[in-house]
């Protein structure tokens, strides 16, 4: 019952016209930059991060909170009409979702995947205001020992399930890890990497290497390709769902937040897992197995998209209770929360929890607020898709060089922000996945803090890292994470070489 | 090292990482060694940059020999001149930064210089596009998100 008073306040505290405002503003931005071809959320809410600096905390949280869902929305509607998904949760959506739109039916495919969004972003915000207090109380319990087992077991998820191989992933995760290291050690004031440079001093940001990684290491691949990406499809026929369309959408719908809300909520979360897990169920069960793979099934859509979007909300548990970000959308929000002076975990409930509310009640707001622009609203971000590749990349590099400017300004940061970019494009060139980095860098610091801590207590003795049941068990099942893939691995390479 | 196959047809890509991670790691522990102990007990700001170096050392030695086990993996082929061409704008942009020639002429030369990159032969239509985008980019986020942009000669126009 507290949560649901606590709630209540949130809402007095976001439903003023001027953070109303503040929330459409945010779906906006975060829909136009969100449905641009190649950039998934994660980069739309670096990208656009700055946008937020000059408002006041809860202003910018509602605007964030836009932008974030924006941004999703954003994506899967590049991935149903240009079959390019933005990233690797998309992927499902855009299987049926393009043939859906191939046989003159994008509109319905766009429509069931708004409707879904916010079917399952509701029922996964209500899942956060219900779950994250009772992690809180969980959380109170670990100590120092326990949360570093964590983050070595979000390390190892990271990078053994983004990518190919994990010996690829691990190789990203530890250089952001090195990444993480650059600066003034938070504890003693020595500064490490630094190389004698004092623009180095404050580390590295995780936006500008997002930024740099993932928007301009993909202009520059873009550019390298010269080929035609998959060619944009026509929006015909009606927008709207017929009767029968809900009828075999609400289903789907549900069944996909309940695949992708407890996923994502887990420590070690991932959106890829549920919306697989929801595109073969949903095939499965399918009344009309003929249009599978054929003209395009509306559950197809309906429920992968609801969970991916019910896990990304999902994400946010261990992200408000832990401080614990799993995917590289999440490590962007830590460090925009970190950019407004605060520590998600326990604390951040006790200390500021009128903010968590607030944050929690736009959500809510912003999700409705997506399903009102953005239905009516679709034929217009199909027009931003027209825009000329040549303008489209052009623009994108201003808005990546301009969030660097906003935010620092100096020389030094544009110019980590191009090495960054370069880097990114190699990465991708040698299928080097790039998300794992970005975790390692927000993580790392965080990693060693905690491990410090909890020697510092111990006097030195490492035995204090496995004496913890709670670590122990964690660190158990990281261990076999990071085995599996090696082992399942040297199975398919055999294979491969019979 | 059974696998058959020339050496060059070896996975040069993975080779080049993995060198380029031992020396990363050989950074790490060298800043790391010169760092000087500061604390009694516990660990010191010396202890992860070596637990980093040694991770990075061990994936830098998996890399070399993975490389020289497979055989090359397959890449694009890529038109540098488009890559190099890109981050000359950029570079160009940020000298234009660091010099306080202003927001809108280093954003305009940058979005020109882009489209350039991707193909368009239309300079002047893409500097005059470019031009106008940056002074709605400015007038947008300075005026109305009360960003502070760098200001040249021509921002201070509008006040």
């Amino acid at each position: 019952m507290d949560s649901f008073l606590a709630l209540m306040s949130g809402f007095a505290a976001a439903l003023t016209p001027a953070k109303l405002m503040y929330a459409s503003m945010g779906v906006l931005l975060g829909t136009a930059v969100g449905v641009l071809p190649g950039i998934g959320p994660a980069v739309t809410v670096a990208l656009l991060l700055p946008v937020t600096f000059k408002l006041d905390p809860s202003g910018s949280l509602i605007m964030f909170a836009g932008i974030y869902y924006g941004a999703m929305y954003g994506g899967s509607t590049t991935a149903i009409l240009i079959n390019t998904p933005g990233e690797s949760a998309s992927m499902a959506t855009s299987l049926e979702g393009s043939l859906m739109a191939k046989s003159g039916r994008a509109g319905p495919a766009l429509a069931t995947s708004a409707i879904g969004s916010f079917v399952a972003g509701t029922i996964a915000t209500a899942g956060i205001a219900f779950l994250a207090p009772w992690m809180v109380k969980l959380a109170v319990m670990f100590g120092p020992e326990d949360y570093f087992a964590l983050m070595v077991l979000a390390f190892i998820t990271v990078s053994a399930t983004f990518g190919d191989s994990p010996l690829r992933g691990l190789i990203s995760l530890f250089l952001g890890l090195a990444l993480g290291l650059v600066g003034i050690d938070k504890l003693t004031g020595q500064s490490r990497l630094t190389f004698g440079l004092p623009e180095l001093l404050d580390g590295v940001e995780v936006t500008t290497l997002a930024v740099g990684l993932f928007a301009i290491g993909e202009a520059l691949h873009v550019a390298s390709q010269k080929r035609d990406e998959g060619s944009l499809l026509t929006l015909t026929g009606s927008l709207w769902m017929t009767k029968e369309d809900w009828k075999r959408s609400w289903m789907p719908w549900i069944r996909g937040t309940l695949f992708g809300f407890p996923i994502g909520a887990l420590p070690a979360g991932g959106a890829e897992i549920p919306t697989f897990l929801s595109y073969s169920t949903e095939k499965r069960l399918s009344k009309h197995p003929e249009e599978w793979g054929t003209t395009g099934a509306i559950e197809g859509v309906a429920g992968p998209e609801a969970a991916n979007n019910a896990s990304v909300a999902g994400t946010l548990v261990p992200l408000l209770s832990l401080g614990l970000p799993t995917s590289a959308t999440a490590a962007i929000l830590l460090a925009g929360f970190q950019q407004f002076g605060l520590n998600p975990g326990p604390l951040l409930f006790a200390e500021n929890a009128g903010l968590v509310w607030t944050l929690i009640a736009s959500l809510f707001i912003a999700n409705v607020m997506l399903v009102i622009l953005n239905l009516p609203l679709v034929g217009l971000w199909v027009q931003l898709l027209k825009i000329p590749t040549p303008w489209l990349y052009a623009g994108i590099l201003m808005f990546a060089a301009m969030g660097s400017i906003a935010t620092k300004g100096s020389v030094a940061e544009l110019l980590m922000l191009m090495v960054f970019g370069f880097l990114g494009f190699m990465m991708r060139r040698h299928d080097y996945p790039v998300a794992p980095m970005v975790v390692g860098l927000i993580l790392g610091p965080m990693a060693e803090s905690q491990l410090r801590r909890a020697l510092q207590i111990s006097i030195g003795d490492p035995m204090v890292l496995v004496q913890s049941p709670i670590a122990v068990t964690i660190l158990a099942i990281a261990a076999v994470a990071l085995i599996a893939p090696f082992v399942t691995n040297t199975k398919k390479f055999a294979q491969d070489e019979d | 090292m059974s696998n058959h196959g020339t050496a060059a047809a070896r996975d040069r890509a993975s080779v080049i990482v993995g060198v380029l991670l031992l020396l990363l790691a050989a950074i790490l522990w060298y800043d790391a060694v010169n760092l000087g102990r500061t604390v009694a007990y516990g660990i010191g700001s010396d202890m992860m940059p070596k637990v980093i170096g040694v991770g990075l050392s061990v994936l830098g030695i998996l890399s070399i020999i993975s490389g020289l086990r497979n055989p090359a993996r397959e890449t694009e082929p890529a038109d540098w001149r488009a890559v190099v061409i890109i981050l000359g704008g950029f570079l160009a942009l940020t000298v234009m930064i660091g010099l306080n020639v202003g927001f809108i002429p280093a954003m305009t030369v940058l979005f020109a210089v882009t489209s350039f990159a991707f193909g368009r032969r239309a300079l002047l239509a893409d500097v005059a596009i470019g031009f106008v985008l940056a002074t709605l980019t400015y007038l947008l986020f300075s005026k109305l998100l009360a960003l502070s942009l760098p200001r040249g000669p021509l921002e201070q126009i509008f006040g």
